[in-house]
């Protein structure tokens, strides 16, 4: 993940911080609920709303995008209600999933468009610096018809970065990037986030999110299912025993000694190491050095094997 | 020209649909030519050149393919999106687009109606259906830009208007034609240039009020709208 943060934050200016607030919101449409009772408050950095197809990500991404009225509760911008109130897009900008440009405008002519359209002082300075950030200086010319998805994706990028917005809300953004354009989205989101900006980006690709951001909004089922750093939340867990590979230069004397630690759970031996299940993450962390000290076995290798994200949701998602 | 002009007229002659403006201009010039160099009499040929192809069929039709198309294949495609996401009031995103398809409109519809209206009487009844049908062509954009933030069906919507009640209601009973905008170009029409070629019973003052009313009234009916306007969610 530090390889994504290569570049310099330079091109991005440090910015006062706003914050989003969801308070007790819901939406239902008729007798179908798509976001339960969600209480969120996001600020500067990086976010990333996880969730299942049809887990109620986008209609709440709709909602603080000011573009969705909550049946109940109240989403904030700097305590100010995002609905029906246009003046919140001076803060906040907005790349929705839907991949929907003016195709008969050209980069450069559709991001110059949003900059005019913000009023900003200096409309053709803040659309090439727009689309530097996003690298489209080669192609901003072209009619956004001829784009790659890629492309187009980035131009939107551009058009909502354009008056360098305290939030920004992406709804998958990473659909039709190939790898290239993918790491460099990652570096300058995570660019902005150090910048003091507040990024949320929906995604229900796991990887794209834990190489992204490590704080997490997990929504399943219309409910925020957890909310955090997802290790920390995997270490909440604590009804579920932690699984970690351990490899020593004696597995099998050691396996033994590990057995009779009351943090361990259960013990597998196998060709590569030992697989074992602790229900206390941070007891066994404690123990096994002692115990293979106590034994003369040296550990050659510890590792956290359902920390990932990806069982950190399956666990959120079965649950 | 602000940028939400620029952006709708950019969007209006950029799209092939702005190609089906053209033909039923075209036929209506023709018609009257034709006529004309045939020598019939402008009685016989007016009437049903000038009001019942121009004012019923030309003037609602291109105002309803440009007033529909305005804001509302911005809300199909979803561009719409890009435009309300910035800190623009509602009406300073309503107005231009009226003003576009209602200019675009007018030019459409009154030039046929200029040359028609010339060669079957003169150029005073000519420029009288010009500025007549101008008032109609903004009555008519602002009621189908409205209609496409009501409804997902504005096209559908707006033909039942111009075809069922302005055309066949209008026809038979005779109390609809107050609230068509149609009978109100042809009562501003008639006062302007006072022929025997266009009638109505609907009286001059309640043509330029309520042509006015339904121009105000669905103007901000749209903006109201916008104000409110909802991006559905993914349910998939």
């Amino acid at each position: 993940m530090t390889a994504l943060h290569t570049q310099p934050a330079a091109d991005v200016p440090a910015a006062t911080t706003s914050t989003l607030d969801l308070a007790g919101v819901s939406r239902w449409y008729g007798n179908v609920v798509a976001v339960n009772d969600v209480t969120m408050r996001l600020g500067p950095g990086v976010t990333g709303l996880l969730g299942p197809n049809g887990a109620g990500k986008t209609t709440l991404l709709h909602m603080m995008a000011g573009f969705l009225a909550p049946s109940r509760g109240a989403v904030t911008l700097d305590g100010e209600p995002t609905w029906r109130n246009p003046g919140v897009y001076r803060r906040l900008g907005l790349v929705s999933e839907r991949e929907a440009v003016h195709t008969f405008l050209s980069a450069y002519e559709f991001v110059l468009a949003s900059a005019k359209l913000h009023r900003l002082p200096d409309p053709e300075a803040a659309a090439r610096r727009a689309i530097d950030l996003v690298e489209m200086q080669d192609a901003q010319g072209r009619r956004i018809g001829t784009y790659s998805k890629g492309m187009r994706q980035r131009t939107r990028v551009a058009a909502a970065l354009v008056h360098d917005p305290q939030v920004l809300l992406l709804d998958e953004p990473f659909n039709g990037m190939d790898p290239r354009q993918r790491l460099h989205m990652m570096a300058l989101l995570h660019r902005l986030g150090d910048a003091g900006r507040t990024i949320l980006f929906s995604s229900h690709i796991l990887e794209e999110v834990e190489q992204v951001s490590g704080t997490v909004q997990v929504m399943v089922a219309g409910r925020l299912a957890a909310s955090g750093d997802y290790r920390t939340i995997r270490r909440l867990m604590t009804n579920r025993p932690h699984v970690f590979t351990v490899r020593s230069t004696d597995d099998r004397a050691l396996a033994v000694a590990l057995m009779a630690e009351p943090s361990v759970g259960g013990v597998e031996l196998g060709r590569t190491g030992l697989t074992v299940k602790a229900g206390d993450y941070g007891a066994f962390t404690r123990a096994l050095p002692r115990i293979a000290l106590r034994h003369g076995i040296r550990v050659r290798q510890l590792l956290p094997e359902d920390e990932s994200l990806e069982s950190v949701f399956s666990y959120l998602v079965e649950a | 020209m602000s940028t939400v002009t620029w952006i709708t007229a950019r969007g209006l002659f950029g799209r092939s649909r702005f190609l089906m403006l053209l033909p039923l201009p075209l036929i209506l010039i023709g018609l009257a030519v034709l006529c004309r160099s045939l020598g019939v009499d402008p009685g016989q040929w007016g009437p049903p050149v000038l009001v019942g192809l121009g004012l019923a069929v030309v003037l609602p039709v291109v105002a309803l393919i440009v007033g529909t198309g305005v804001l509302g294949a911005e809300i199909d495609d979803g561009t719409v999106v890009h435009i309300l996401t910035k800190p623009l009031p509602r009406w300073q995103i309503v107005l231009p687009k009226l003003a576009v398809a209602a200019a675009v409109s007018a030019v459409t519809a009154g030039i046929p109606l200029y040359v028609a209206g010339v060669l079957a009487d003169s150029v005073r009844l000519g420029l009288a259906l010009v500025a007549a049908s101008a008032a109609g062509a903004l009555a008519y954009s602002a009621l189908f830009l409205a209609l496409s933030l009501v409804t997902r069906r504005p096209v559908l919507l707006g033909l039942v208007y111009v075809l069922i009640w302005e055309g066949l209601l209008g026809r038979f009973v005779n109390g609809t034609k107050v609230l068509s905008i149609q009978q109100w170009v042809i009562a501003l029409a008639d006062r302007m240039a006072p022929t025997s070629l266009l009638g109505t019973t609907v009286s001059v003052p309640v043509a330029a009020v309520l042509t006015a009313l339904v121009a105000v009234g669905f103007t901000v009916l749209a903006i109201d709208r916008l104000r409110s306007f909802s991006v559905a969610g993914e349910t998939s």
